[in-house]
């Protein structure tokens, strides 16, 4: 590392929210002063705490670059990952590090997000084939046009921003929120795909894209630039024409 | 797991936004500003005898019709919106406070525009 990168013996002011369910009563903040460089990010930091400060903090990473999806925290307020956040956003001020809004803590910076997952599991989430094909077929041909449908929703991470950036989901976690409606958009978007009616009903509910007000802090917060919120729209858009035309499309009128 | 009925609000809630995009600053420009002082209209523009008759046309109704009924729409799904960001969570109540007035005052307004005659 150049000389430049580090003021020796700089340090900075990280408040992390504790909560152990055993002997807390209530989550408070507790405040660490790490060493300050301008490539620490704010994962280092709290790892810095963990092997020399205070070995009983909790919070979950694994890959440190961004592609795992397990380090997401609010940072001075706002979602973002861990990892890819610097202390040099924030440096000489303080870095006030909380679990992610939105979803029940389970100790320190860990939360529950079973049920993100569950609503995972339900949209069946991969390729259910159009057309079944043979090993001497071939693979499935794709035209670039048929890519660009998809490709960027198929970049999520799983890392839950969105959901602590959704105010809808905060009033009501019923919502299928931005997502797994973004995910959901992946495959049904995809030119393989034949699913569609498999996840019909979930889109269509009251709680499927139509819980949604349009906010969209979903797209601006996810680390992996999927346009939730686009999702969202699109299937708003496809979900009133199935409404009208569900009568009148051949094999139509159902529910 | 139950279809929404959403689709019916937010298609008049998109078409109202459609509308008022496209017509609403002319309309604000022309019947607040142009026709009261006159600017560039003829001072009669928007006199009761030209509406009357613009309003008595079936074509004059259907516009009026859609203008005044959909801006309604649109504005009612809005603060419908507004009531849950607000704290009123009830989806069921939020929807008779807004969409109640707007049934009423569009059949209110086709009643009217019927009973003035053709
Ligand atoms: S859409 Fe973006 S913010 Fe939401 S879970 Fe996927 S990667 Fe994270
Ligand atoms: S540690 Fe994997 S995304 Fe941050």
């Amino acid at each position: 590392m150049a000389e430049g990168d580090r003021s020796p013996g700089a340090s900075i002011e990280v408040e992390v929210l504790r909560y152990r369910p055993e002997q807390d009563s209530e989550p408070f903040y507790q405040s660490f002063t790490v060493p300050y460089a301008e490539d620490l990010s704010v994962l280092q930091a709290l790892q810095h705490i963990k092997d020399d400060l205070d070995s009983t903090l909790s919070f979950r990473w694994s890959c440190r670059m961004a592609i795992c999806g397990s380090c997401g925290l609010m940072i001075n307020g706002i979602p973002k990952l861990g990892c890819r956040t610097f202390l040099r956003e924030y440096y000489p001020g303080r870095v006030r590090v909380g679990p992610l809004n939105h979803f029940p803590i389970e100790r320190d910076l860990v939360v529950d997000i079973e049920d993100f997952v569950g609503k995972l599991e339900k949209i069946h989430p991969y390729i259910i084939p159009r057309e079944p094909r043979t090993l001497d077929q071939g693979e499935y041909l794709q035209t670039p046009r048929q890519l660009q449908r998809y490709l960027q929703f198929s970049n999520c991470i799983n890392c839950t921003l969105c959901y602590a950036a959704c105010p809808q989901y905060g009033l009501d976690p019923a919502f299928l929120g931005p997502g797994i409606t973004a995910l959901l958009h992946r495959y049904n978007a995809d030119s393989r795909d034949g699913g569609q009616a498999k996840r019909a009903a979930i889109m269509h509910a009251e709680d499927g894209v139509w819980g949604c007000t349009a906010v969209s802090y979903c797209s601006e917060v996810c680390p992996k630039a999927v346009d939730p919120a686009n999702a969202i729209n699109q299937n708003k858009m496809a979900s009133a024409m199935d409404y009208f035309l569900r009568f009148v499309k051949p094999g139509g009128a159902r529910k | 797991m139950k279809r929404s009925s959403a689709p019916i609000f937010w298609s008049m809630f998109g078409a109202g936004g459609l509308l008022s995009a496209l017509v609403g600053p002319a309309l604000v420009y022309l019947t607040g500003i142009a026709a009261p002082l006159s600017w560039g209209v003829p001072l009669d523009l928007m006199s009761y005898p030209r509406m009357l008759a613009f309003a008595q046309h079936w074509a004059g109704k259907a516009v009026v019709f859609l203008v005044v009924a959909l801006f309604l729409w649109h504005a009612a799904h809005r603060i419908y919106h507004t009531l849950h960001d607000l704290g009123l969570h009830s989806k069921a109540l939020g929807q008779w406070i807004v969409y109640g007035p707007s049934a009423l005052l569009t059949a209110w307004l086709a009643w009217a525009l019927l009973s003035i005659g053709f």
